[in-house]
């Protein structure tokens, strides 16, 4: 009655300590020169393109390519141990992480070898910032829905329509769009959408910016009218993208960036407790501790099952589910805990502050890339019942 | 170690003794004869095939008598007992082993328990060499051969070997699974006694149990994520099985989840465990983070399960209370979720905020 789930124990092997090391040091050397505040979290910026220049030029962008396109053929667990490392700091990363994460790869995997050669080694210097074109605004978690359409004309595509809440679209120069090339099939609903990668400066392209509950506004509306993409900017099999999804999403979906995004409330929790916390405090932080230490075994396993060449869609969309869903919950469970601090606490105010806005924070964590209920939807696939 | 992968598919790759206790579990053991069965005769020929198979010493070195084989191995075992809901005294007597081992005394054969197993249960050994005390809910006692005992000394503990027939036995009034009894030692000489070996922290015996329970807790909550989908499969209402609705997949989501994270959990408590015994922060991170998140997992589980399997699941007739008491009842054993937190939390608000971080990263 074992179950199909797997979570091995895996530990990051010895050698990546060397490099986490460095990563350290290089952090603390840019917060040093006020590039971000660690303790600040969601506060800072995330957008830094100078940051993103800078990591490129360590080497940790795109770490696991191949180095005929600017990577240095490193493993995946020591691209996990960068990310994290600069997860946990709430390092400035937005510039370049999309490309890292998911852009490259699909060029690296689909791309033509023009626009490999000219395009990762730029991700890889940190000089290219990528969105992602999924969205639209009647196809959210629906994504089989999605209207705006790429028509054939000679040797382009014609493109019209709308992709919305695309972060970065207002920084990006390029971004992955899941166009309509030909309609759905009776059957299969799936069938008629193309990957295509879509140059930001092309004529006919508009992206609005959107205000967010936060106050900031890095997710976009970006309208489509007229643009003409050369048809070699098809990314993998035309009509057939729903195909290509499933492998990229494991690796989207597992990463320390899904339970981290408000992981520096708890330091500031923490912080704010000082070392004497009253019972009820420390039980609080000890189960919270507890749940961060489980996820983080959880997601470092997927990632060795991924660097082992399997495909743990499974295990990756329950990393997200629990860890999104913990993420969330953390503001509002390190405002009760804190609720009995002594009150002439110095850092009192910072911490209520940074609740705050992380409590604003919070709604997105569980919308962005797969929904708790496609996440839901997903594992109960796996277990067999649909 | 230098090659992740190796690694990964070593813990994925066959193991004899898994095998073996599975395939002993699913002859003698099926959780659904057992329950429908009107005597406990499936015992004896039970425990006898896993003591020839020398599972139950697992934990005793070979000087001493038994299989000296590894921690890892020994949680093999346990996760399949938790698969089966153990109905015989395994774990205990592993742990009993083990306890045993270190300080030195030899193992007897048969089914052992080991005492107290409450946390704020506290045996004390007097000057005379005397146990005294109140250990509350000791799991098999009335089965065991022999009760090894941890006991409090002015300046450390005991452990100690004492015999079932001096001591106040008394059932409990909820069957929480395990066949518990509250047991008195009034000033009981035990058979053999010895101080814990050089090392032995206060906290020890608890970590070892813990880690012992959450690995069998995780096997119980894999048996009950299977049984739960597999009912909602079967169980038809409004013209089709309930597993097709959706309110119910993302309920057993929901329980496939808290499985997933006691798996993790409890997997990296015991690796690291069998990796080193030595008592340290990183031991206590993961074997306190593995009770706590696996008694939530429990917590939850428990109540999806019975959610989706409805009144039947409720009934002595079904399989599910079987794991489901068991469940309950060790949760409580060696330290329940709050108390584990209490210590994680203080290890961590006194570390202070910037060593949470490294302290993680570390594992």
């Amino acid at each position: 009655m074992q179950t199909a789930i797997r979570f091995d124990p895996l530990r990051l092997p010895p050698e990546t300590a060397k490099l986490r090391e460095e990563v350290r040091a290089f952090l603390a050397e840019e917060a040093a020169l006020g590039t971000f505040d660690p303790n600040l979290g969601l506060r800072n910026s995330g957008y830094d393109r100078d940051f993103s220049r800078r990591v490129g030029g360590r080497g940790w962008i795109g770490m696991t390519w191949p180095k005929q396109y600017g990577g240095s053929e490193r493993s995946y667990l020591d691209r996990y141990v960068v990310t994290e490392e600069m997860r946990a700091v709430a390092a400035p990363t937005w510039s370049h992480f999309v490309a890292d994460r998911q852009s490259g790869p699909v060029i690296l995997k689909y791309g033509t070898d023009e626009m490999k050669e000219e395009i990762l080694p730029a991700i890889c210097r940190g000089e290219l910032c990528f969105a992602i074109g999924m969205s639209e605004p009647n196809s959210g978690s629906d994504l089989f829905a999605a209207s705006t359409k790429a028509e054939r004309e000679g040797s382009h595509y014609r493109v019209n329509g709308t992709k919305v809440w695309t972060s970065n679209a207002h920084r990006a120069e390029y971004m992955i769009a899941l166009l309509r090339t030909s309609p759905a099939t009776k059957e299969n609903r799936r069938h008629g959408l193309t990957q295509f990668l879509v140059n930001m400066s092309l004529p006919g392209i508009k992206v609005k910016p959107i205000g967010q509950m936060p106050g900031y506004s890095d997710f976009n509306e970006v309208h489509l009218e007229d643009v003409m993409v050369p048809a070699d900017h098809v990314l993998g099999e035309v009509d057939g993208a729903w195909k290509q999804a499933t492998a990229e999403l494991a690796y989207e979906r597992s990463g320390p960036e899904r339970f981290l995004e408000t992981f520096y409330v708890l330091v500031a929790l923490i912080r704010a407790m000082g070392s004497e916390p009253d019972l009820r405090a420390s039980e609080g932080v000890g189960r919270l501790v507890a749940q961060l230490h489980t996820l983080r075994r959880m997601s470092v396993s997927v990632a060795g099952m991924l660097q082992a060449g399997r495909e743990p869609v499974l295990e990756a969309s329950i990393v997200k589910d629990l860890g999104t869903v913990w993420e969330q919950a953390l503001p509002a469970r390190a405002r009760d805990l804190a609720a009995f601090a002594k009150p002439d606490l110095t850092n009192q105010a910072d911490f209520e502050d940074l609740v705050e806005f992380a409590t604003l924070v919070a709604p997105k964590l569980t919308i962005q890339g797969g929904t708790t209920e496609v996440l839901r939807g997903i594992i109960a696939r796996g277990l067999g019942l649909r | 170690m230098s090659d992740p992968n190796d690694d990964a598919d070593q813990s994925m790759g066959d193991s004899i003794i898994r095998d073996t206790t599975a395939r002993i579990f699913a002859d003698l053991a099926d959780p659904q004869a057992l329950n429908a069965a009107p005597n406990d005769r499936w015992k004896a020929p039970l425990w006898q095939a896993l003591e020839e198979a020398g599972l139950t010493l697992a934990w005793v070195s070979e000087e001493n008598g038994g299989a000296g084989a590894d921690l890892a191995d020994g949680f093999d075992i346990l996760r399949v007992s938790g698969q089966y809901a153990a109905p015989v005294a395994i774990a205990e007597t592993l742990l009993a082993g083990y306890f045993l081992d270190v300080a030195g005394i030899k193992c007897p054969s048969g089914p052992l328990t080991v005492a107290p197993v409450r946390l704020g249960d506290t045996l004390t050994c007097d000057d005379n060499g005397t146990i005294s005390g109140i250990a509350r809910a000791v799991p098999h006692v009335r089965d065991a051969r022999a009760i090894v005992v941890i006991a409090e000394r002015e300046a450390d503990q005991v452990i100690a070997l004492m015999a079932p027939g001096a001591l106040g036995i008394a059932d409990r009034q909820a069957d929480m699974g395990g066949e518990r009894a509250d047991v008195t030692f009034d000033n009981v000489y035990p058979v053999e006694m010895a101080p814990v070996p050089e090392g032995w922290h206060a906290d020890t015996a608890n970590l070892f149990g813990a880690a012992v329970r959450a690995v069998q807790m995780t096997g119980a909550l894999e048996s009950v994520l299977e049984l739960s989908v597999q009912y909602a499969g079967e169980r038809v209402a409004f013209g089709r099985p309930i597993g097709k609705f959706q309110a119910v997949q993302h309920n057993l989501a929901r329980l496939g989840g808290e499985v997933a994270a006691a798996l993790a959990a409890s997997g990296s408590a015991a690796d690291t465990l069998a990796r080193s015994t030595e008592f340290n922060e990183a031991l206590l991170l993961e074997i306190a983070s593995a009770k706590i998140r696996v008694g939530e997992a429990a917590n939850d589980g428990a109540a999806i399960a019975h959610q989706v399997h409805g009144a039947i699941g409720w009934t002595a007739e079904h399989v599910l209370q079987r794991y489901t008491r068991r469940l309950w009842g060790w949760r409580d054993d060696f330290g329940a979720e709050s108390h584990w937190a209490v210590m994680l939390g203080d290890m961590v608000t006194e570390a202070g905020a910037d060593a949470l971080w490294p302290m993680i990263a570390a594992r």
